[in-house]
């Protein structure tokens, strides 16, 4: 498999893999944001776990890093790839005849999705890291709650957040369902799997903008 | 009917094209979009103008030379059919058309809107086929039981023409549906499995050395095919990569 890297088929098959696992660390995201919601002490208690469990911290979460960069530099290779395939572009193209915007677009919500990442990575994880690994301040189980909630008293950043996850619904409207034909799955259950995936690609953004909207608002 | 025409010129494969306008009248309703462009070729050879070349053969939408991309689609504004049957009372008077050939690296223009397919002549050769000798002693058709639903699904990838609309039609250039109906038809009849892991890596990597784009599942080339080819051969075209390469 490794001399075949090179290959469009093998490269789309990676692209939809690194697509699936992230797809599952987003469900168990979402899971943890929610106890927010409904409970502070659940909350605080995942998310020590989380940022405590040896086993998430080095193996998981250097895994998961390694999952994301590979997605989206994947992503950008094949995007130039595939611009590069058709140099002289026609005078009128009309994609929406047979194609939706989001699926010729993927590049431009990956981009979107990959700024917030980067903004996300900013408020959450380095201070993690400054906290844990350069201050070595003493940990505090009880602290989690009150820094998400502190994040979410910006409005801008509540607003930036919201769209951020607008274009992240977008983007697996299309990745989700178009991960399982990369990886040859279409058949019978094609159809099921399709409202699974769009109602996933839905629900999942959608919790997120309510869970950022209730701690704003509360 | 009276239109205005937007054709892409280019004299040869290396020199630079560009769009020119024509005025045609009096087109009838019931001719064919190609007949229409012979009616124009008559005049631009009445007034002097060298002709615009565009490929057709058949003309009943069997052969797959026909291969134009028309007001922004490939074979016009219309599901399941070629240029050649693709007909005038789609359009209406005073419409303006655009007019260019099949665009993607791996097409490169001959002239006007004719392109150089025969990289997907290569792709075929690669493994298109299968070696077991079917002519003088081909058996009777019962003789080896084959299941009804592979049956079906294997000619219908079978009835792929090879025009090319799939891969212009994609915003990537990708000639996945292609390559996938041609592995399709084989993979799933017993003839074609003595020689199926060596078709697909050979089709696969001689389409990536022709240089088309990756698929990224726009379902584009599926609605455009003319012969409604399904992305269904795409799932089956990846599944069947992947287990040759991992078989080695």
């Amino acid at each position: 498999m490794s001399l075949k890297i090179k290959s469009s088929i093998v490269r789309k098959y990676l692209m939809a893999l690194s697509g699936l696992f992230l797809v599952i660390f987003l469900l168990q995201h979402f899971t943890i944001n929610l106890t927010s919601v409904f409970s502070k002490e659940m909350f605080n208690f995942l998310s020590h776990f989380m940022g405590n469990n040896p086993l998430v911290q080095f193996v998981l979460q250097p895994v998961l890093i390694f999952g994301v960069v590979f997605h989206f530099i994947m992503g950008f290779i094949l995007e130039f790839k595939n611009r590069s395939s058709r140099n002289q572009k026609y005078y009128n193209f009309k994609g929406k005849a047979n194609s939706s915007w989001i699926s010729r677009n993927m590049i431009l919500s990956g981009i979107v999705i990959l700024s917030f990442l980067g903004l996300h990575f900013y408020d959450f994880w380095i201070p993690e890291m400054q906290y844990k690994y350069i201050e070595f301040l003493p940990e505090n189980p009880d602290r989690y709650f009150d820094e998400l909630v502190h994040k979410f008293e910006s409005l801008p950043r509540v607003i930036i957040y919201n769209i951020s996850f607008i274009f992240l619904s977008l983007h697996l409207l299309h990745g989700f369902s178009s991960s399982f034909q990369t990886i040859g799955f279409n058949n019978k259950y094609t159809i099921s799997l399709k409202f699974f995936t769009i109602s996933f690609s839905i629900i999942i953004p959608l919790g997120f903008i309510l869970i950022a909207l209730f701690h704003y608002l509360n | 009917m009276n239109l205005k025409l937007k054709i892409w010129r280019q004299p040869n494969k290396d020199s630079k094209g560009g769009m020119v306008n024509y005025s045609i009248e009096d087109v009838s309703p019931d001719m064919s979009f190609l007949e229409m462009m012979d009616m124009l070729n008559e005049q631009l050879i009445k007034s002097g103008d060298d002709p615009v070349a565009f490929d057709h053969d058949c003309r009943e939408g069997i052969c797959g030379m026909c291969s134009m991309f028309i007001n922004g689609e490939a074979h016009g504004p219309d599901k399941l059919i070629t240029t050649c049957q693709l007909h005038m009372r789609k359009f209406k008077d005073g419409d303006t058309i655009a007019i260019e050939p099949f665009r993607a690296n791996s097409f490169p223009v001959i002239k006007d809107l004719a392109v150089d397919r025969s990289s997907f002549d290569r792709i075929q050769q690669a493994g298109g086929f299968i070696s077991i000798n079917t002519s003088g002693n081909t058996q009777d058709a019962n003789a080896i039981p084959i299941d009804k639903h592979n049956a079906d699904t294997a000619f219908d990838a079978a009835t792929c023409i090879g025009c090319g609309a799939c891969v212009a039609t994609c915003k990537n250039a990708s000639a996945m549906l292609f390559v996938s109906a041609k592995v399709s038809q084989y993979a799933l009849l017993p003839q074609g499995k003595v020689e199926a892991t060596d078709r697909v890596l050979n089709m696969v990597n001689q389409m990536d050395e022709e240089g088309f784009g990756n698929c990224t599942n726009t379902g584009a080339c599926e609605v455009e095919c003319p012969k409604g080819i399904s992305l269904e051969n795409i799932a089956r075209l990846n599944r069947e990569y992947i287990w040759a390469t991992a078989k080695g």
